[in-house]
């Protein structure tokens, strides 16, 4: 059997990439308490070099200390005490490292279902998701809430990496059925291209080399495909869309070193899609105004063209009354003025959510007031049965609900755009960070 | 078990563009807290990680100057090249620049030393504490890092903390996108660290590409050392050779410029950036590790400061 041919199953090979690969991949793991994560990071980082020596004298000296046979990689991502003394992990951890090809940023978070909300904060700024599965325990209720959540969260890659193969012999009828069976979720979910990659953490086997001895297995490394996948920079291509984060106004000798005392305005943002160009035509929103660019820099640096993704500052060539908040946007493909939002949000605090409570929306750079009008249905993840007209949510539901809003905000749908369409509810008296939302 | 360190990547080959996204990032960030919040303030130490921050600032405000004032916690134990780098560097951007000193947070009785050469960097955070208060800032932009540190990694990058500075690691506020919320209640602050995804790589091919300015103590100089284990401790009024030490004169650079009674120096022939970053993407000590004499005091110490309400 070659699992490689297997429809679900794509290797670098088959897929053309739309991009060269960017010099940053952000990516996640995602699996239950004990597939293996930490191991895996650990490996990746142990077999990439990125491992210091006082880091690894530190480790394999606990590693002893307790009387293990071999390293417990876990010890080298495992930061807090209180995860040590549980020997869990309990918060997202960020670490990096870097090849020749790539550098890289992961979010390692943990399986525990009171912790989901970590795993939802990690996946929101990810390019890929590792989904870590035990071969020996097949896919479960946590695979398929992650799978659920990762795909909520508009992350473009998915990698099944079933791990612990060596546990299993390498059986080849293992991981093919443990193929299938998340090929045949995630379809559901209307996702059909997922990298499956057999495994060992423990041992290396296919994390940075391909393991010879597997001859049922013929694709990447998990290594390999990290490091060319194409990461997701297609938002060059969207329509422009210029939150404005701060209006900066020139005068009574405020500018910095080489800032002439005439008076002027100009808009400092970070550009969430498209390009800008001087000379360029933009919609100021909310007030529909058009005008041009008349400069454009990143601080002391002139620009000719500003991409998605650079903090720029924008000179336009009328007076116009623009705030923080407001918008600059393509004319032809501007995005829309809404009152009301239909979302899916995830709840994440520990108090329920109040349906008759107000709470405050952020989006891009505005706050507004918002009410709840609808709570539509509870999503079961692991069924993705609904339940209708739910009358409150606690933390980790997944609710679809209807927003009204005490003034607009400028939206696209997440899966067009992942800053324009995507916002979190902040309770105004604990002042937490309560839901997190995606617009349909 | 024996487990050697693997040299297989060579990380002085890593492309740079990264850096574009690393500083669009930080200007993000930095611009989010200049918008919403009222009084905030950079801690600025004249150490690598606070010029780039400051820089960063630079940048983030242009082509207004910086709009904020800088802080610094002077332990009194500083190098004088780092005390007159930070003074220049106040003054060139044009900015307010606050010093609260721990020696006056001894006298005040608020800081209570275990005796004379205690090392002065643990209390930091007291006199921090007194500062927050004194002037009302409702925001402390700060240089760290997630890589320098096990319990650093799983720190926000808008972090809210209490009237007493202490971090709760199990109630961190989610974070998600980039939609920081910046929102406290009347007594609390926010630590905010724009330059959270960096690695010190990062740092120091960015110092290179914006050509930001340092005290000469992170370029290699001749200084007289005494080896303590693997760590080399410099010869200074607060840390003097002890009977039967061998004081030895070498060439070595800071990696890290702290409390002189906490930070060491580490051998070294780079006199400049591009030497740094050589040596930076072969050295296979970390920078805590290889230089902190306060990490060493456990795996946890870390964590346990950061509890207490040290940066």
């Amino acid at each position: 059997m070659n699992i490689a041919n297997h429809s679900t199953v794509n290797t670098p090979a088959n897929r053309t990439p739309a991009h060269a690969p960017s010099g940053l991949l952000r990516f996640i793991t995602a699996g239950s308490v004990d597939d293996g994560k930490s191991t895996l990071i650990g490996r990746l980082l142990y077999d990439t070099g990125n491992v210091a020596a006082d880091q690894l004298a530190a480790i394999q000296a606990t590693s002893q200390k307790r009387g293990l046979a071999t390293i417990d990689w876990s010890l080298l991502t495992d930061g807090l005490i209180a995860e040590r003394e549980q020997g869990i992990t309990i918060d997202v951890a960020y670490r990096y490292f870097s090849t020749e090809r790539r550098k890289f940023i992961i979010g390692d978070t943990p399986g525990h279902e009171q912790y989901t909300r970590n795993m939802v904060t990690a996946a929101s700024s990810a390019d890929l998701a590792i989904l870590l599965v035990d071969a020996r325990k097949g896919i479960t209720t946590q695979t398929r809430r992650h799978a659920y959540l990762t795909h909520l969260l508009g992350i473009g890659e998915l990698v099944l990496t079933v791990n612990k193969m060596d546990l299993v012999d390498w059986d080849p009828a293992v991981f093919q059925a443990i193929v299938n069976e998340f090929s045949a979720f995630v379809g559901q979910l209307g996702r059909h291209h997922v990298q499956a990659i057999p495994i060992s953490a423990l041992t290396g086997a296919n994390v940075a080399t391909c393991a010879e001895s597997i001859h049922w297995y013929c694709g990447p490394s998990l290594l390999h495909y990290l490091e060319t996948v194409p990461a997701r920079r297609d938002a060059d291509h969207a329509p422009l869309r210029l939150p404005v984060q701060r209006v900066a106004r020139i005068m009574l000798g405020n500018g910095a070193g080489g800032i002439s005392d005439n008076e002027f305005r100009c808009y400092q943002g970070t550009l969430a899609s498209g390009r800008l160009q001087l000379g360029d035509e933009v919609t100021v929103l909310p007030s529909g105004l058009r005008a041009r660019v008349s400069r454009l820099s990143i601080a002391d640096r002139a620009l000719p063209m500003a991409r998605a993704d650079q903090s720029v500052v924008v000179s336009l060539d009328k007076e116009i009354d623009i705030s923080r908040g407001d918008m600059l946007a393509d004319p032809i493909n501007p995005p829309r003025v809404v009152k009301t939002i239909n979302a899916d949000i995830c709840w994440l605090a520990e108090q329920p959510l109040q349906t008759r409570g107000k709470y405050l929306v952020k989006h891009t750079t505005r706050t507004v007031n918002a009410l709840f009008e609808e709570l539509s249905y509870r999503l079961d993840v692991n069924t993705l049965a609904q339940q209708a007209a739910p009358d409150t949510a606690a933390m980790n539901d997944i609710l679809r609900v209807k927003l009204k809003l005490q003034q607009p905000l400028l939206v696209d749908a997440y899966a067009d755009n992942r800053t324009t369409g995507s916002f979190i509810l902040i309770d105004p008296v604990s002042l937490q960070t309560v839901a997190a939302g995606v617009i349909i | 078990m024996n487990w050697q360190v693997n040299t297989a990547f060579n990380p002085s080959h890593v492309a740079t563009d990264h850096l574009d996204l690393l500083e669009a990032e930080a200007l993000f960030i930095l611009r989010e807290v200049i918008a919403e919040c009222r009084n905030p303030v950079l801690l600025f130490s004249g150490g690598k990680d606070s010029a780039v921050l400051l820089h960063l600032a630079y940048k983030a405000f242009h082509p207004e100057r910086i709009g904020c004032a800088l802080l610094h916690i002077d332990t009194g134990h500083n190098y004088d090249e780092v005390i007159a780098y930070r003074d220049r560097m106040a003054e060139r951007y044009d900015c307010q620049l606050h010093v609260r000193s721990v020696e006056d947070s001894i006298r005040k009785g608020s800081v209570r030393l275990r005796h004379a050469l205690e090392s002065r960097n643990p209390y930091q955070s007291v006199t921090l504490m007194e500062a927050i208060a004194e002037f009302g800032f409702d925001a402390c932009l700060g240089g760290a890092r997630r890589d320098e540190e096990k319990a650093r990694a799983k720190e926000r990058i808008v972090s809210v903390r209490d009237e007493f500075g202490q971090w709760e690691p199990k109630h961190q506020r989610p974070e998600l996108w980039s939609l920081y919320n910046t929102r406290v209640a009347l007594g609390d602050h926010l630590r905010v660290f724009p330059i959270s995804n960096w690695t010190e790589l990062d740092v120091w091919q960015y110092i290179q590409r914006e050509d930001v300015e340092l005290p000469a103590l992170y370029f290699a100089h001749p200084r007289q050392v005494v080896r303590r284990g693997d760590i080399l401790v410099p010869v200074t009024h607060l840390t003097p050779a002890q009977a039967g030490d061998t004081v030895e004169t070498i060439s070595c650079r800071f990696r890290t410029v702290g409390d002189i009674s906490c930070t060491a120096p580490v051998a070294s022939t780079a006199s400049n950036v591009a030497d740094i970053i050589t040596e930076t993407a072969q050295c296979l000590l970390t920078e805590r590790g290889a230089t902190r004499l306060d990490d060493r005091a456990s795996d946890a110490a870390m964590e346990q400061r950061k509890k207490e309400g040290y940066f």
